[in-house]
């Protein structure tokens, strides 16, 4: 027996992911809230949603912050209380886990949570400068130290300790690129072969070009309530059954270990243990893979496989969409994009539809139980959350 | 400039301008924290002293960042890494005078300091690597 729901997810509704010429991030939030409103016709959002939390990494894109305020007036939700989660990459992953705490509170009946980030109206160098404040300034940035210079150093360190390749770490670009051409919201819609991966121009290596994320502009949500007030809105709910948030230091220096993320491992202990599952009873995935290195560490965190046995995973085929564990089933970061402050939700999202059958053409045949793995920085955060089909 | 004793990020930096590693033990369980903070994370003393630390240690991981900040582009490609200190704690830095395809991990490395840079946020005079 799977543990009892803590909430439910009774809509949810994302953005079209990619460069969004000519839209601010608040008019994609609203989007966003649309279809969640749409999808769900039961549900009155201006009688009903009684607050707001939205995730958002960094003001400097767009000269903007209160993002909380902001996201709720165009969203049309006025006057609820809004407010802002940062939490670097896992702004929206925390953004989910207040909600649940919110909901469970019982302060709230029903709330939505979401996130947003609008990115590609800047260059590749002030974005690169923007995310590695996600990073510790004096002894990170302060030393030339990128954001994708972070996650080669685990890379490295990965290779060093456990032997995966190059060659693995292009194939978790490959299948997830794969999967982006069954996303229609996907930024990316192009298959790639694993001669394009590993021949991609060197951002630090060992990680290239497709070894890395995509700048992305998106916003995503869902709405939250009470599973006994589920079925007032909709018959195809979805339940959260864990909910898991650990944090590590900011600096990777500091760990003990630089080829495990110890805050994923420990947020992953907790969202299992409240929903009595284990690794094993996963029958889909969203992990983040801001980096391929970062889903191959995921896979050994979330104990769906032993460390160092990650790249082994991925050659094998489990995670492929066909596979065992089926993983990142939307595109990933890698393909349907990573517009920073939405991806946490937008990782539900894609956990919701394939638990309602509404993934289309990458639906997951008889898909029950689903996990998310959301996180910031250098693993200075992280959010898992468990899904069980209602 | 404030005072030398608080174990503050920015005297570590002024040490380092004197060519000084330097880090905060904690008197009452030992731990050697780098960065200094005002509170040992371990055991929440504020006993602590400065202490100097041997300039050198083994290179843990590396990297070689081909796409950097504005800040740095203008010297990529440049190499970085983690060393763990042989006193113990780790540090992130470049690794410089050496070519990036003859960098190992497990590498012995030293640590120097380029001291032409104010001591002033955000401005701060760099540690770095070199083999030893």
């Amino acid at each position: 027996m799977t543990g009892k729901p803590l909430v439910s997810i009774v809509s949810a509704g994302l953005s079209k992911f990619g460069k969004m010429q000519g839209l601010y991030g608040r008019e994609l939030f609203a989007q966003a809230a649309k279809e969640a409103f749409d999808r769900c016709p039961n549900l009155d959002p201006k009688k009903t949603v009684k607050a707001l939390f939205v995730g958002h990494m960094g003001e400097s894109y767009e000269h903007q912050g209160h993002t909380g305020a902001a996201s709720a007036n165009w969203a049309g939700l006025l006057p609820v209380p809004a407010m802002r989660t940062e939490a670097a990459c896992a702004s929206s992953g925390v953004a989910l886990r207040c909600g649940v705490l919110a909901v469970l509170s019982g302060l709230y009946d029903v709330v939505m949570v979401g996130g947003v980030e609008k990115m590609t109206h800047r260059s590749t160098a002030e974005v690169t400068e923007f995310l590695a404040m996600a990073s510790d300034f004096p002894f990170e940035q302060w030393h030339g130290i990128t954001f994708p210079g972070l996650y080669a150093l685990m890379a490295t360190a990965h290779m060093h300790k456990y032997g995966t390749t190059e060659e693995q770490m292009a194939m978790v670009a490959v299948k997830n690129h794969g999967n982006g051409v069954l996303n229609p919201k996907a930024h990316m819609q192009k298959e790639i072969t694993l001669e394009q991966a590993l021949s991609s121009r060197v951002i630090a290596w060992p990680l290239k070009l497709f070894d890395c994320s995509l700048i992305t502009d998106g916003a995503s949500c869902l709405i939250l309530t009470k599973p006994e007030l589920a079925n007032k809105f909709t018959d195809t709910p979805v339940h959260i059954i864990g909910s898991g948030h650990a944090c590590d230091t900011i600096g990777l220096y500091e760990r003990k270990e630089l080829t495990t993320l110890n805050a994923g491992k420990l947020a992953g202990q907790e969202a299992y243990k409240m929903a009595k599952t284990t690794p094993n009873d996963i029958d889909v995935a969203e992990v983040h893979d801001c980096f391929t290195i970062a889903e191959i560490i995921a896979y050994e965190d979330l104990n769906f496989c032993k460390p160092g046995d990650g790249g082994k995973l991925v050659e094998e085929g489990i995670t492929h969409i066909k596979g065992e564990i089926p993983v990142n089933t939307s595109g990933g970061l890698k393909s349907k994009g990573h517009p920073v402050g939405a991806t946490g939700t937008a990782q539900a999202y894609e956990i919701y539809l394939q638990l309602t059958d509404q993934a289309e053409k990458r639906q997951v045949e008889d898909a029950e139980i689903g996990l998310s793995h959301n996180v910031g920085g250098s693993g200075a955060t992280a959010t898992v959350h468990i899904y069980k089909r209602g | 400039m404030p005072e030398s004793h608080l174990f503050t990020i920015e005297n570590f930096y002024h040490f380092a301008k004197e060519r000084k590693l330097m880090a905060a033990q904690c008197d009452n369980c030992g731990t050697l924290l780098v960065p200094p903070r005002p509170v040992c994370t371990n055991c929440l003393s504020k006993n602590l002293e400065w202490i100097k630390l041997k300039p050198k240690g083994k290179l843990l991981t590396y990297t070689v960042i081909h796409v950097a900040s504005p800040r740095f582009q203008s010297l990529a490609p440049y190499a970085v890494g983690i060393v763990k200190l042989e006193d113990g704690p780790n540090l992130p830095g470049m690794i410089k005078g050496i070519e990036p395809e003859n960098i190992k991990v497990g590498m012995d490395v030293l640590v120097d300091f380029d001291t032409n840079i104010p001591a002033e946020w955000p401005m701060w005079p760099r540690y770095f690597f070199r083999p030893s």
